[in-house]
Protein backbone atom coordinates (compact mmCIF):
# COMPACT_ATOMS: atom_id res chain seq x y z
CA UNK A 1 0.00 0.00 0.00
CA UNK A 2 1.03 3.22 -0.82
CA UNK A 3 1.47 5.86 2.43
CA UNK A 4 1.90 10.08 1.87
CA UNK A 5 5.33 10.69 3.41
CA UNK A 6 5.15 14.50 2.87
CA UNK A 7 2.38 16.81 1.59
CA UNK A 8 2.83 20.75 0.20
CA UNK A 9 -0.62 22.55 0.82
CA UNK A 10 -2.01 25.73 0.52
CA UNK A 11 -4.62 27.33 3.43
CA UNK A 12 -6.85 29.73 4.07
CA UNK A 13 -7.21 30.38 7.43
CA UNK A 14 -8.54 33.58 9.86
CA UNK A 15 -6.33 34.78 12.30
CA UNK A 16 -7.88 32.75 15.30
CA UNK A 17 -6.40 30.15 16.16
CA UNK A 18 -2.89 31.39 15.54
CA UNK A 19 -0.47 29.51 13.64
CA UNK A 20 0.85 27.96 16.98
CA UNK A 21 -2.44 26.56 17.51
CA UNK A 22 -3.13 25.26 13.96
CA UNK A 23 -0.01 23.44 13.56
CA UNK A 24 -0.38 21.93 17.31
CA UNK A 25 -3.93 20.67 16.29
CA UNK A 26 -2.77 19.49 12.85
CA UNK A 27 -0.08 17.73 14.35
CA UNK A 28 -2.26 15.97 16.87
CA UNK A 29 -4.38 14.27 14.15
CA UNK A 30 -1.15 12.56 13.00
CA UNK A 31 1.15 11.37 15.84
CA UNK A 32 4.88 11.46 15.04
CA UNK A 33 4.18 13.64 12.18
CA UNK A 34 6.36 17.19 11.70
CA UNK A 35 3.99 20.35 10.79
CA UNK A 36 5.66 23.58 9.25
CA UNK A 37 3.69 26.52 8.57
CA UNK A 38 4.33 29.26 6.85
CA UNK A 39 2.57 32.68 6.92
CA UNK A 40 2.63 33.60 3.09
CA UNK A 41 -0.16 36.60 2.95
CA UNK A 42 -2.34 38.50 5.55
CA UNK A 43 -5.14 40.50 4.76
CA UNK A 44 -7.86 41.63 7.41
CA UNK A 45 -9.73 38.76 8.88
CA UNK A 46 -7.41 35.68 7.37
CA UNK A 47 -3.87 34.45 6.42
CA UNK A 48 -2.53 32.52 3.75
CA UNK A 49 -0.45 29.51 4.80
CA UNK A 50 1.43 26.80 3.13
CA UNK A 51 1.79 23.85 5.59
CA UNK A 52 4.76 21.26 5.02
CA UNK A 53 3.44 17.72 6.45
CA UNK A 54 6.03 15.27 6.63
CA UNK A 55 5.90 12.02 8.46
CA UNK A 56 5.74 7.97 7.80
CA UNK A 57 2.45 7.60 7.18
CA UNK A 58 -0.15 10.72 6.83
CA UNK A 59 -3.53 10.44 6.89
CA UNK A 60 -4.88 13.17 4.39
CA UNK A 61 -8.37 12.60 5.31
CA UNK A 62 -7.58 13.48 9.24
CA UNK A 63 -5.20 16.39 7.94
CA UNK A 64 -8.20 17.51 5.97
CA UNK A 65 -10.40 17.54 9.06
CA UNK A 66 -7.98 19.06 11.18
CA UNK A 67 -7.79 21.82 9.23
CA UNK A 68 -11.51 22.33 8.51
CA UNK A 69 -12.19 22.04 12.36
CA UNK A 70 -9.51 25.16 12.82
CA UNK A 71 -12.01 27.27 10.09
CA UNK A 72 -9.49 26.74 7.70
CA UNK A 73 -9.96 25.67 3.81
CA UNK A 74 -7.85 23.67 1.57
CA UNK A 75 -7.14 25.78 -1.66
CA UNK A 76 -4.78 23.31 -3.52
CA UNK A 77 -2.27 20.07 -2.52
CA UNK A 78 0.80 21.84 -4.24
CA UNK A 79 3.10 18.89 -3.80
CA UNK A 80 2.77 14.92 -2.61
CA UNK A 81 5.30 12.88 -1.98
CA UNK A 82 4.09 8.85 -1.64
CA UNK A 83 6.11 5.90 -1.20
CA UNK A 84 4.74 2.18 -2.19
CA UNK A 85 5.53 -0.03 0.79
CA UNK A 86 7.38 -3.12 0.48
CA UNK B 1 -8.09 16.69 23.16
CA UNK B 2 -9.39 16.97 26.53
CA UNK B 3 -12.58 19.17 27.25
CA UNK B 4 -10.77 21.94 29.54
CA UNK B 5 -8.31 22.78 26.21
CA UNK B 6 -10.98 22.45 23.92
CA UNK B 7 -12.56 25.14 26.26
CA UNK B 8 -9.21 26.96 26.48
CA UNK B 9 -8.98 27.19 22.88
CA UNK B 10 -12.92 28.44 22.33
CA UNK B 11 -12.30 31.09 25.16
CA UNK B 12 -8.68 32.43 23.62
CA UNK B 13 -10.30 31.67 20.07
CA UNK B 14 -13.38 34.16 20.98
CA UNK B 15 -11.48 36.55 23.13
CA UNK B 16 -13.96 35.51 25.68
CA UNK B 17 -11.91 35.75 29.21
CA UNK B 18 -11.65 39.71 28.56
CA UNK B 19 -14.94 40.02 28.16
CA UNK B 20 -15.96 37.90 31.00
CA UNK B 21 -13.50 39.85 33.05
CA UNK B 22 -15.38 42.96 32.44
CA UNK B 23 -18.68 41.77 32.69
CA UNK B 24 -18.42 39.95 36.04
CA UNK B 25 -16.62 42.80 37.38
CA UNK B 26 -19.13 45.76 35.94
CA UNK B 27 -22.39 43.02 36.92
CA UNK B 28 -20.43 42.79 40.50
CA UNK B 29 -20.61 46.18 41.04
CA UNK B 30 -23.82 46.31 40.11
CA UNK B 31 -24.67 43.83 42.87
CA UNK B 32 -23.25 45.73 45.20
CA UNK B 33 -24.78 48.96 45.04
CA UNK B 34 -27.62 47.32 44.39
CA UNK B 35 -27.07 45.49 47.95
CA UNK B 36 -25.59 49.03 49.43
CA UNK B 37 -29.17 50.97 48.36
CA UNK B 38 -31.31 47.95 49.55
CA UNK B 39 -29.70 47.57 52.88
CA UNK B 40 -29.16 51.37 53.11
CA UNK B 41 -33.01 51.64 52.51
CA UNK B 42 -33.93 49.21 55.12
CA UNK B 43 -31.68 51.24 57.45
CA UNK B 44 -32.92 54.87 57.12
CA UNK B 45 -36.45 53.24 56.84
CA UNK B 46 -35.72 52.59 60.71
CA UNK B 47 -34.86 49.03 60.00
CA UNK B 48 -36.76 45.34 59.37
CA UNK B 49 -37.21 42.16 60.21
CA UNK B 50 -34.11 40.20 59.69
CA UNK B 51 -35.91 37.37 57.58
CA UNK B 52 -37.51 40.10 55.33
CA UNK B 53 -34.45 41.87 54.97
CA UNK B 54 -32.70 38.82 54.14
CA UNK B 55 -35.92 37.36 51.86
CA UNK B 56 -35.66 41.10 49.52
CA UNK B 57 -32.05 40.87 49.14
CA UNK B 58 -32.11 37.48 48.35
CA UNK B 59 -35.17 38.14 45.77
CA UNK B 60 -33.02 41.10 44.56
CA UNK B 61 -29.94 38.77 44.40
CA UNK B 62 -31.94 36.06 42.10
CA UNK B 63 -33.38 38.69 39.96
CA UNK B 64 -29.78 40.84 39.21
CA UNK B 65 -28.40 36.97 38.63
CA UNK B 66 -31.54 36.61 35.95
CA UNK B 67 -31.20 39.49 34.67
CA UNK B 68 -27.36 39.16 33.85
CA UNK B 69 -28.16 35.75 32.68
CA UNK B 70 -30.79 36.92 30.03
CA UNK B 71 -29.03 40.07 29.19
CA UNK B 72 -25.45 38.41 28.58
CA UNK B 73 -26.96 35.33 26.33
CA UNK B 74 -29.16 37.24 24.05
CA UNK B 75 -26.46 39.86 23.42
CA UNK B 76 -23.41 37.75 23.20
CA UNK B 77 -25.34 35.32 21.02
CA UNK B 78 -26.63 37.67 18.56
CA UNK B 79 -22.98 39.47 18.81
CA UNK B 80 -20.52 35.98 17.57
CA UNK B 81 -23.74 35.23 15.23
CA UNK B 82 -22.63 38.47 13.65
CA UNK B 83 -18.90 37.49 14.00
CA UNK B 84 -19.24 34.05 12.79
CA UNK B 85 -21.28 35.50 9.37
CA UNK B 86 -18.67 38.14 8.96
CA UNK B 87 -15.86 35.22 9.02
CA UNK B 88 -17.79 33.21 6.75
CA UNK B 89 -18.35 35.96 4.43
CA UNK B 90 -14.45 36.80 4.43
CA UNK B 91 -13.81 32.53 4.43
CA UNK B 92 -15.66 32.12 1.39
CA UNK B 93 -16.97 29.37 3.41
CA UNK B 94 -19.31 27.63 5.47
CA UNK B 95 -17.97 27.58 9.03
CA UNK B 96 -20.56 25.04 10.93
CA UNK B 97 -18.38 22.21 11.32
CA UNK B 98 -15.32 24.76 12.45
CA UNK B 99 -14.47 25.84 16.28
CA UNK B 100 -15.77 28.96 15.48
CA UNK B 101 -19.13 27.78 15.35
CA UNK B 102 -18.98 25.81 18.38
CA UNK B 103 -17.48 29.12 20.05
CA UNK B 104 -20.24 31.03 18.39
CA UNK B 105 -22.69 28.26 19.73
CA UNK B 106 -20.87 27.74 23.75
CA UNK B 107 -19.06 30.96 24.30
CA UNK B 108 -22.47 33.07 24.53
CA UNK B 109 -23.61 30.36 27.62
CA UNK B 110 -20.29 31.19 29.30
CA UNK B 111 -20.08 34.86 29.39
CA UNK B 112 -24.01 34.54 30.34
CA UNK B 113 -23.04 32.48 33.13
CA UNK B 114 -20.44 34.81 34.42
CA UNK B 115 -22.98 38.24 33.61
CA UNK B 116 -25.55 35.95 36.00
CA UNK B 117 -23.32 34.84 38.88
CA UNK B 118 -21.16 37.91 39.01
CA UNK B 119 -24.04 39.86 40.49
CA UNK B 120 -25.54 36.81 42.42
CA UNK B 121 -22.37 35.95 44.06
CA UNK B 122 -21.29 39.88 44.96
CA UNK B 123 -24.89 40.21 45.91
CA UNK B 124 -24.61 37.23 48.55
CA UNK B 125 -21.67 38.61 49.73
CA UNK B 126 -22.59 41.46 51.35
CA UNK B 127 -25.52 40.01 52.48
CA UNK B 128 -23.26 37.25 54.51
CA UNK B 129 -24.39 39.26 57.89
CA UNK B 130 -27.88 39.24 56.99
CA UNK B 131 -27.88 35.52 57.25
CA UNK B 132 -25.29 34.79 59.90
CA UNK B 133 -27.50 37.21 61.93
CA UNK B 134 -30.31 34.96 60.87
CA UNK B 135 -28.55 31.91 61.92
CA UNK B 136 -28.40 33.17 65.28
CA UNK B 137 -24.66 34.50 65.14
CA UNK B 138 -25.02 38.37 66.35
CA UNK B 139 -23.44 41.12 64.88
CA UNK B 140 -21.52 43.23 66.94
CA UNK B 141 -22.76 46.50 65.08
CA UNK B 142 -26.45 45.05 63.79
CA UNK B 143 -27.01 42.95 60.68
CA UNK B 144 -27.85 45.60 58.59
CA UNK B 145 -24.69 47.97 59.10
CA UNK B 146 -22.67 45.06 58.67
CA UNK B 147 -24.27 44.22 55.65
CA UNK B 148 -23.44 48.13 54.66
CA UNK B 149 -20.15 47.89 55.75
CA UNK B 150 -19.15 44.77 53.65
CA UNK B 151 -21.02 46.50 50.73
CA UNK B 152 -18.54 49.44 51.18
CA UNK B 153 -15.37 46.34 51.34
CA UNK B 154 -16.79 44.66 48.57
CA UNK B 155 -16.86 48.14 46.64
CA UNK B 156 -13.33 48.77 47.48
CA UNK B 157 -11.95 45.02 46.88
CA UNK B 158 -13.70 45.34 43.83
CA UNK B 159 -11.81 48.80 42.69
CA UNK B 160 -8.65 47.17 43.46
CA UNK B 161 -9.33 44.00 41.25
CA UNK B 162 -10.27 47.17 38.53
CA UNK B 163 -7.18 48.66 39.35
CA UNK B 164 -4.91 45.44 39.00
CA UNK B 165 -6.49 44.56 35.58
CA UNK B 166 -6.44 48.21 34.28
CA UNK B 167 -2.60 47.81 35.35
CA UNK B 168 -3.09 51.21 37.32
CA UNK B 169 -2.31 51.75 41.29
CA UNK B 170 -4.90 49.33 43.01
CA UNK B 171 -4.85 51.54 45.95
CA UNK B 172 -6.32 55.03 43.25
CA UNK B 173 -8.77 52.87 41.84
CA UNK B 174 -10.08 51.60 45.21
CA UNK B 175 -10.57 54.48 46.31
CA UNK B 176 -12.64 55.64 43.13
CA UNK B 177 -15.12 52.83 43.56
CA UNK B 178 -15.27 53.60 47.34
CA UNK B 179 -16.17 57.03 45.99
CA UNK B 180 -19.13 55.73 43.88
CA UNK B 181 -20.35 53.94 46.83
CA UNK B 182 -20.19 56.65 49.21
CA UNK B 183 -22.10 59.39 46.59
CA UNK B 184 -24.16 56.67 46.65
CA UNK B 185 -25.06 56.62 49.89
CA UNK B 186 -25.33 60.03 49.88
CA UNK B 187 -27.82 60.73 47.45
CA UNK B 188 -29.71 57.58 49.31
CA UNK B 189 -29.81 59.56 52.08
CA UNK B 190 -30.46 62.66 50.35
CA UNK B 191 -33.79 61.55 48.75
CA UNK B 192 -35.08 59.20 51.93
CA UNK B 193 -34.11 61.20 55.04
Amino acid sequence: MATIKRLVLDVLKPHSPNVVEFAQRVAEENAGCRVQVTVAEMDENTESLVVVITGESIEFESVDSALRSMGASLHSIDDVEVLQDE
Amino acid sequence: MSVFSELGLLIRLSNSHDIARRYFVVNGLDGALAMLGLTMGFHVSGGVEISTAVSACLATAIALGMSGLSSGYVSETAERKRELSELERAMVTNLEQSVHATAARLVPVFIALVNGLGPFLIAMLVTIPLWLEQGGIAMPFGALQSAIAMAFMVIFLMGMLLGRISGTFALWSALRTLAIALATSALILLFTA
